[in-house]
């Protein structure tokens, strides 16, 4: 399943992507994103799937634009701490 | 089939209304499953027996979720004999879902509205939205009613049935009428600006003074906020078979304008569609109760 958090609103569209297949719940991520964006749990979508993932805290959902901002200078666009820390190429973000 | 509707005054209320078919013998079943849907607006409750939908109420929600999943269960078993101690197995989803406190398992309603517009519309279904009362998703989904992509608007109660509530009551236009008085105008007006519950009312009070008639207020507005959620489906894009769920699809005003400008025509159904979470719901309650019984 891919997963979109986030929102879109008028300055633009903020949303992370996960990709549940490819996600195994390692935590790299969790422990790469210095603001607590992530945690790794159950996932509430698929009833059926029992092995823990990632998920985007219900705290940072719908301010995703600011809780990102510091990874996400304007002028030089380095790789995100979360996005590098995913051996499994799960993660992306829309903006 | 015994059906009551509850009316009232109140221009922001919709109908509430329970269902039941007296024709199955609950008491012979092998399985009694429910799901209740607490959202932040409307609860239902689905009761399936066999899975067979026994029995179906649909309520507004209380100040309480916990009280708002006991009271439209009950309201949709009264007068059948069965009590919420006779069902087997309950899923909660919806905004309230961790406060059903007579629940197994808690499920999003984004899982639930999948498997619930699978089974009302059959397994064509590939994209559905759901706007509901506080935010609005859209789901792309396989032909089991399996989620495959999901975008989730967590941001801004626009697009949704609160917003229209809202709405309703500032122009006293009975919320079930909003969709028919939008099409009561001789051309479609530019849409307002802003679909967000403050700013629109402030926006539509503005029009209103400058004298625009009432109809055409609704109609910038119920355009609005189509093209809102066009905007929002455009990043998971829309396959068809395409369908609406939630109380936003009872609204003719917002569901045309909107396939117009998609370009591409939501399938209709008799069935009430605000129940699709909770038949979703009472679904999946079903099939763990199969899994927890094979397991013991
Ligand atoms: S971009 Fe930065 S703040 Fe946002 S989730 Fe990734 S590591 Fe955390
Ligand atoms: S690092 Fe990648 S695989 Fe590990 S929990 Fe995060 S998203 Fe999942």
């Amino acid at each position: 399943m891919i997963a979109h958090y986030g929102y879109k609103d008028a300055s633009g569209e903020y949303f992370i992507i996960l990709d549940t297949e490819k996600c195994d719940g390692c935590g790299a991520c969790v422990d790469a994103c210095r603001w607590g964006v992530l945690e790794v749990g159950v996932d509430p979508n698929n009833p059926f799937h029992e092995e823990p993932i990632v998920l985007v805290t219900e705290e940072h959902r719908n301010k995703l634009k600011y809780s990102c901002a510091q990874c996400k200078p304007v002028s030089d666009r380095p790789p995100l701490p979360c996005v590098s820390a995913c051996p499994n190429g799960a993660l992306s973000h829309s903006w | 089939m015994a059906q009551e509707v509850r009316t009232t005054g109140e221009y922001w209320r919709w109908t509430e209304s329970r269902w039941n078919d007296p024709d199955i013998d609950w008491r012979k079943a092998k399985t009694i499953t429910a799901g209740v849907d607490v959202g932040s607006v409307s609860s239902q409750a689905v009761i399936m027996v066999d899975g067979k939908i026994f029995a179906t109420g649909n309520m507004r929600t209380g100040s309480s979720s916990p009280d708002s999943a006991l009271n439209v269960t009950n309201w949709a078993l009264e007068g059948t004999g069965m009590k919420i101690e006779d069902i087997h197995y309950t899923v909660g989803t919806g905004y309230g879902r961790v406060n059903v406190p007579f629940a197994q398992k808690a499920i999003t309603e984004i899982a639930c509205h999948a498997r619930g517009a699978n089974w009302i519309y059959g397994p064509t279904v590939r994209t559905l939205l759901d706007m509901g009362g506080q935010d609005c998703k859209a789901i792309h989904c396989d032909e089991k009613g399996k989620v495959i992509n999901f975008l989730m608007n967590d941001k801004c109660a626009a697009g949704t049935g609160r917003g229209m509530e809202v709405f309703a009551d500032l122009l006293a236009v009975p919320i079930t009428k909003i969709g028919e008085v939008s099409f009561q105008i001789d051309e479609e007006p530019p849409a307002v600006n802003s679909t967000c519950v403050v700013f629109a009312k402030t926006e539509a009070t503005g029009l209103l003074r400058a004298g625009w008639p009432k109809e055409k207020v609704i109609a910038a507005y119920c355009s609005a906020m189509a093209h809102r959620v066009a905007e929002l489906l455009e990043r998971i894009g829309v396959e068809k078979d395409f369908v609406i769920t939630g109380g936003i699809s009872k609204n003719i005003g917002v569901v045309k304008r909107l396939e117009k400008e998609l370009g591409i025509e939501t399938l209709k159904t008799d069935f009430d569609v605000q129940l699709a979470g909770a038949v979703g719901a009472a679904l999946f309650a079903q099939a763990l109760l199969k899994k927890h019984r094979s397991a013991a």
